[in-house]
């Protein structure tokens, strides 16, 4: 990937703001706003079961509901666009399975999956660098689920391991493999990191422009397409990877950001926590600057940028990639409302004692205010914030280990 | 002719009831399973068409030898039975 082409930035965000988009952007703002019932819930997708948790007063959640109690519920996408909800199980021995509620989760229906295709006749098996296992063709987890844009009713993105990109236009019902990220040369190179094979956990869907649409590869790079999927670029500049020789720490399509997320309102804002720090890009992932002050560690999973403000964002830090637990047994969220400048601790209603508790990377969220957060942990332990993070109540210290918070 | 039972677990996700099918090898009997039960499919075999890595499938008691092409022929009168491997916890 040495040799990718320059990256030209991409204009001040405002500058890309058409009059279809603004009205399309609006218009779904004045969905969500108007759908009071829709923003006071929150679905927790966790090891055993899917949970619904909703607002009793201004800082009072409750968990009201349970689906899939026993399965392994990998991620929850509750699409605003249409109020239907996507549920990911791993059923370990019979696979990994797809299930839609049109209602707000209280029916569910199983529908299609991600199929991989046949390998081309007399291919070459793929080997994983750092297992030497052969890639196999075969679906073995969801780890990525988003709407294709607010112009796309119905449309899906899929991010799934070992690394294939899907697309539905139909709800679910039937997927497709994006076959020219499968067969970029460049992705022989992804490997896994703390799965077996690679995997797309990330996708961030331009607002200004559908067609536009960022991923994030554990280990693969960021990866950007602004033809909805016919080319792709690895973009990952800047970014540099501890656990690579020193003349392939700095390659694009071998660095592990453990989460990616993109600013609604500047898109071309993205912040990333990958396994060796944090960073952040403010030209469309063209270049990545390290920020190295986070306390009280850069080591985590999970990050939340403000929906309205790119300077503003959340970490979970973890001590480092050996020890993934609170720092001092202390669990804390690190903000930052200066683009990564400073950073505040922020511990109140937090357990701050022998506390063991890892965010994983799909266990953070915020909400469309900006104000309120979710964060679930992988000891079982559900908290929300409505100031940003300054205190949070705790909902639950005792559900099985929460893969994924998303609020609806 | 072969009778296809297949594991308890399985039918809490998907019905799966016991079966008769035509003879042949243990892929033409879990063809003719799900040719007429799709969604079942996905559940026993993966995206290749390979048993899953933790299935198992047993004719008259033995473990079947190609868990890939599901060559392994049918006995007449076989009882084939599809369990969860112990081996995925």
């Amino acid at each position: 990937m040495a040799g990718e082409p320059p990256v030209t930035p991409k204009h001040h965000p405002d500058t890309r703001f058409t009059v279809p988009y603004r009205r399309l952007r609006d218009g779904l703002k004045g969905f969500i706003q108007r759908g009071k019932s829709m923003s006071d819930r929150l679905f927790v997708a966790s090891r055993k079961g899917l949970f619904t948790v909703t607002r009793r007063g201004a800082d009072d959640w409750q968990v009201v509901d349970a689906a899939f109690l026993g399965d392994n519920v990998t991620i929850v996408y509750p699409d605003v666009r249409d109020g239907w909800v996507y549920a990911a199980l791993d059923h370990g021995h019979f696979g990994v399975k797809l299930h839609r509620s049109c209602d707000g989760g209280k029916t569910w229906e199983e529908c299609g999956v991600p199929v991989y295709p046949q390998p081309p006749e007399g291919s070459e098996p793929e080997i994983n660098a750092m297992s030497g296992a052969a890639v196999p063709w075969n679906l073995k987890l969801i780890w990525a689920l988003e709407g294709a844009g607010p112009d796309r009713p119905g449309a899906l993105w899929c991010g799934t391991v070992p690394g294939g990109l899907f697309r539905s236009d139909d709800r679910g019902t039937t997927w497709e493999m994006v076959r020219s990220l499968w067969e970029n040369p460049s992705r022989k190179n992804w490997f896994g990191g703390g799965l077996d094979f690679a995997g797309i956990h990330s996708i961030c869907v331009d607002p200004r422009d559908s067609k536009c649409v960022a991923l994030g590869v554990s280990c693969g790079g960021v990866w950007i397409t602004e033809d909805e999927g016919a080319t792709w670029s690895c973009r990952a500049t800047g970014m540099w990877a501890a656990y690579m020789p020193p003349d392939r720490k700095n390659d694009p399509d071998i660095q592990d950001p453990h989460r990616l997320v993109r600013c609604d309102d500047h898109p071309d804002a993205f912040w990333v926590q990958h396994h060796n720090g944090v960073f952040r890009s403010v030209d469309g992932a063209a270049s990545w600057q390290e920020v190295k002050n986070v306390v009280p560690s850069t080591f985590g999973f999970a990050v939340a940028v403000h929906p309205q403000d790119s300077n503003t964002a959340w970490f979970v830090p973890a001590i480092k990639d050996e020890k993934r637990i609170p720092v001092d047994g202390q669990l804390v969220v690190a903000r930052t409302r200066n683009g990564g400048a400073s950073f505040d601790v922020l511990r109140q209603g937090l357990p701050q004692s022998h506390a063991y508790d890892l965010v994983f990377r799909h266990a953070l969220d915020v909400n469309e205010t900006g104000d309120e957060l979710a964060m679930g942990s992988t000891t079982g332990a559900l908290w929300l914030s409505n100031n940003q993070g300054d205190s949070w109540n705790t909902v639950s210290t005792h559900l099985p280990p929460i893969h994924c918070v998303a609020f609806a | 002719m072969a009778t296809v039972t297949f594991t308890d677990n399985l039918q809490r996700h998907v019905s799966c009831p016991t079966v008769e099918v035509p003879g042949g090898t243990v892929r033409d009997a879990l063809e003719a399973v799900f040719t007429n039960n799709e969604t079942a499919r996905g559940y026993v075999l993966d995206d290749r068409g390979a048993l899953r890595r933790h299935m198992a499938i047993f004719v008259n008691g033995v473990a079947i030898g190609d868990r890939v092409t599901l060559s392994d022929v049918i006995p007449d009168g076989a009882d084939i039975y599809v369990m969860q491997a112990l081996s995925g916890g």
